[in-house]
């Protein structure tokens, strides 16, 4: 565990990649099999250990401070298991550090009834940089400035194999991965992955920008506003992977017995809802889907009420034939060519938006105020599939945001590289005219949007326009105006303004202009369309 | 006869005493102030008079002479020199006596008598041995006025040895690159040269231009530095193995590239918590503080044992909580002016 304490250190304090890159590097040809594999599976967020969450931590230091200055001090440091890691009461013994496999295996064992005993007497074996370690470990994500694609080009570079490669053979692997430490590290041949139904990395798009394209050479399809899944049967098993490569197959089981072949397919994973007809009809705004996403089990009564479907972008592999490499345009008539042998109750195809020219096109995605729809996507026609963002092949290209002025009310400490600045901003409408008299209703909540000089100058009007605190919550003196960009709005109960907004973010910071004439909350409703 | 402790007030700009119509440490001009040390936020430009220890004048004097300071004022039209542990009578009956604070070089916890009511205002302090400036005294007192810049409990500064130890270590690792090591001008800079030629290293240290005043002034008041050069007279090969030091705000600036490659250090107590030397890109925190840390804080109010604690800048919630579970009477004040989150 030192060993794998003083990398975490090291990485947290480096900024350049290629210095991370030799670090892990280093790392992984110095360490044994199977604490290496334990530590990748870390750093590329592959471990998860259910009985050690957030709350476990903070209930255990409840019982060894006192819970205000504990408080304080999370709310100061912005990170949970750094917070604990400072604060554990130095024990008697001197430190007898446990190697990662031990630490992995003594976790993998507790349960949230033993882990108040047994969590405290690892966290005893450690130093304080040890005790971060364990920490970070233990709750998953590490959150130390080092994605998951990079532990795995660390992984490549190590070896001198090639990361596509790995990425091929990752998602059919479990930590401590020892085939994949065989193939790369020892020469022996690669894990066997064609009879499982794994994840294959997604192609992505960049934003399109100020870039114009010639239609000739590209495709224009809606994007679609649902989630991008893929759709993976193999040996006989069918699996839904979201975005990011997790496994959501629970949460939509109408969808694993309806793919009657092998075959990898990309696509958008959309409800079932009246509200939103139309020629491309069938599909609910993102807010109805969003009532399925994140529950392990699914009722029959919602299974009824919002089925889910797939609308098809692209096929990467069929009948074990892998047709990554062909252009775009191939891939598409096999694509289409597929949608017969597909059950139309579970499947449809999207569809190519047909335009004369550029300015066409832009014309079209002006006038689209279908709800399901985020704007539009650009495919080169030749482009084969390829993991990642590869410039020049995809653009998406999204509809103009609604934009709102909201008046800052509440800010609060952000965490990670944000720690310690007030960066979390909750902003309101005036609900009625602000020169009668009325106040401001909170409509939502951003965290993005601004650079990191607009940053400092809003953590620094926070700071001196602080009229109350409530715990780690400042109440501004509500003088500034920030105008927000967000994708829609919906109607909520759990706002008391009955709004919520979808992906709000800081536009523009409007020093210049006074608060009574930012918006009202009716303004914001008018813009509600479901 | 006046209420109990009438005759001290805090105010949003500083302590104010009545009879002796003057402040301690104002943040803004006054006619008449009792400085505790040079840092800029406890020691502005711009009085009638100042009442400080020979050494903060003299600090005082250069900085504001210099034009070192954005906010900089005039140089003090009266300068009134204190010794540690002499007393001087101000008006209306006021006693004040300079004890030494071991915060920096000159700095001073002001004693207030009046009418059989003792009052000390520490300024900034810290309890670690230091080799600048002579250590804090505990001083009985009725109200103690105490700083808390560190008052978190997750901040205890680790043994000076072993950050001296961490620097020279790194130094070693890397023979054709240099250590560049951010360091506050008055007090962190001298103190951290001073430590490094007392764990035994003898090698010329490099001095970016805005130190060098402050650290001849150090010499002049017998604090032996070494040998110190500076960075505009030399090339970046003769750097390659060396310390440099430099302000904080030098760190990531344009003037670094004339450096060997430099690795970057922070000296500074908030360097415990891992975000805050990533937000300064800091590749070498060192753990070096000049104020006290939660310890040193608890155990001086402990120690000095006042019928009341007033707790002037820093994490004040946290110290207050404290004082609350164990039975002590505090108060926090609401000053301006004080450096929030600077060391």
């Amino acid at each position: 565990m030192e060993e794998f304490a003083a990398l975490i250190d090291a990485l947290v304090y480096t900024r350049s990649r290629n210095e991370k890159l030799r670090l892990i590097a280093e790392y992984l040809r110095a360490t044994p099999d199977p604490d290496r594999g334990w530590a990748l599976a870390a750093l590329s967020d592959g471990l998860d250990f259910p009985a050690v969450k957030s709350s476990t931590i903070r209930n255990l230091m409840k019982d060894r401070i006192d819970p205000v200055l504990w408080s304080l001090s999370r709310d100061f440091v912005g990170d949970t298991a750094e917070t604990a890691s400072l604060l554990w009461p130095a024990p008697d013994q001197p430190p007898s550090p446990p190697s990662v496999s031990e630490t992995v295996e003594l976790l993998e064992a507790m349960n949230r009834k033993t882990v108040v005993a047994e969590l405290p007497k690892l966290l005893d074996r450690l130093d304080p940089s040890g005790r971060y370690a364990l920490l970070k470990l233990a709750t998953g994500g590490m959150r130390i400035g080092v994605s998951s694609r990079l532990a795995k080009t660390a992984f490549a570079q190590a070896f001198e194999v090639s990361v596509d490669e790995v990425e091929e053979y990752w998602h059919g692997l479990a930590p401590p991965y020892p085939e994949l430490f065989a193939w790369a590290a020892d020469g022996e041949d690669p894990p066997d992955i064609d009879n499982l139904p794994t994840f294959r990395p997604f192609m992505l798009a960049h934003p399109l920008e100020e870039t114009v394209v010639d239609l000739s050479d590209y495709a224009a399809e809606w994007k679609w506003d649902g989630i991008r899944v893929q759709l993976v049967r193999a040996g006989d098993e069918t699996r839904v992977y979201s975005r990011s490569g997790d496994d959501i197959s629970a949460t939509f089981p109408e969808l694993l017995d309806v793919l009657p072949f092998p075959a990898v397919l990309d696509g958008e994973l959309l409800v079932r809802g009246k509200v939103q007809g139309g020629e491309d009809g069938g599909a609910a705004s993102f807010n109805a889907l969003q009532q399925r996403l994140g529950r392990k089990t699914v009722s029959k009564k919602m299974l009824k009420e919002a089925p889910a479907f797939v609308r098809l972008y692209d096929a990467l592999l069929v009948e074990g034939e892998d047709l990554r490499q062909l252009p775009w345009t191939q891939r598409r008539a096999r694509l289409e060519a597929l949608m017969e042998r597909l059950p139309d109750s579970h499947f449809d195809l999207s569809r190519i938006v047909e335009a004369k020219d550029f300015e066409h096109l832009a014309a079209i995605r002006e006038g689209s105020r279908d709800d399901a729809i985020e704007g539009l996507m650009l495919k080169r026609k030749e482009s084969p599939y390829i993991a990642g963002r590869r410039v020049g092949y995809w653009y998406k290209w999204k509809r103009d945001p609604l934009l709102v002025d909201c008046v800052l009310m509440y800010a609060q400490r952000g965490s990670g590289k944000r720690s310690s600045f007030y960066s979390d901003y909750t902003f309101g409408c005036w609900d009625g005219d602000p020169d009668a008299g009325a106040d401001l209703l909170p409509v939502g909540k951003a965290y993005s949007g601004f650079n990191d000089e607009e940053l400092k100058k809003l953590d620094r009007h926070v700071r001196r326009n602080t009229v109350n605190r409530f715990g780690p919550v400042r109440e501004t003196d509500k003088s500034l105006v920030f105008e927000v960009a967000f994708d829609s709005v919906h109607e909520s109960k759990r706002h008391k303004s009955g709004l919520a907004m979808r992906f709000p973010r800081i536009h523009r910071i409007r020093w210049d202009k006074p608060p009574h004439e930012a918006d009202r909350v009716e303004a914001l409703r008018a813009l509600v369309r479901d | 006869m006046s209420a109990p402790f009438s005759w001290i007030k805090p105010e949003p700009h500083g302590i104010y005493i009545p009879p002796a119509d003057c402040w301690v440490d104002p943040s803004k001009a006054v006619g008449k102030a009792l400085v505790t040390h040079g840092h800029a936020d406890h020691a502005r430009g711009g009085h009638g008079e100042t009442v400080a220890t020979p050494e903060t004048l003299a600090i005082m004097e250069l900085r504001y002479r210099t034009g070192t300071e954005d906010d900089a004022g005039e140089i003090p039209h009266k300068a009134v020199p204190v010794e540690y542990g002499e007393t001087i009578r101000l008006t209306g009956g006021v006693d004040a006596t300079y004890i030494p604070a071991g915060h920096v070089l000159g700095s001073a916890q002001i004693l207030l008598e009046h009418a059989g009511e003792r009052v000390i205002v520490t300024g900034d302090y810290k309890r670690r041995k230091d080799p600048t400036c002579p250590p804090f005294e505990v001083t009985p007192c009725d109200i103690f006025i105490t700083e808390a810049t560190f008052g978190l409990p997750l901040f205890t500064h680790p043994p000076i040895e072993d950050e001296m130890a961490k620097l020279i270590y790194r130094l070693a690792a890397h023979p054709d690159r240099c250590v560049l090591v951010g360091a506050y001008a008055l007090g962190k800079a001298q103190r951290v040269i001073a430590e490094l030629r007392r764990a035994g290293h003898r090698e010329p240290i490099y001095l970016h231009g805005a130190m060098e005043k402050m650290c001849r002034l150090y010499e002049e008041h017998g604090v032996d530095l070494g040998e110190l050069r500076l960075v505009a007279d030399y090339s970046k090969d003769d750097m390659r193995g060396a310390i440099v030091v430099c302000p904080p705000s030098a760190l990531n600036d344009r003037w670094s590239r004339r450096l060997p490659d430099p690795i970057t250090a922070m000296a500074s107590g908030w360097m415990r918590v891992r975000q805050r030397a990533r937000q300064r890109n800091v590749e070498l925190p060192l753990v070096i503080s000049d104020h006290a840390d939660w310890g040193e804080l608890t155990r001086t109010i402990k120690e000095v044992d006042a019928q009341e604690n007033w707790i002037t800048h820093g994490r004040e919630d946290a110290l207050l909580r404290w004082c609350q579970l164990h039975q002590r009477r505090a108060r926090a004040l609401a000053l301006v002016g004080y450096d929030d989150e600077d060391d």
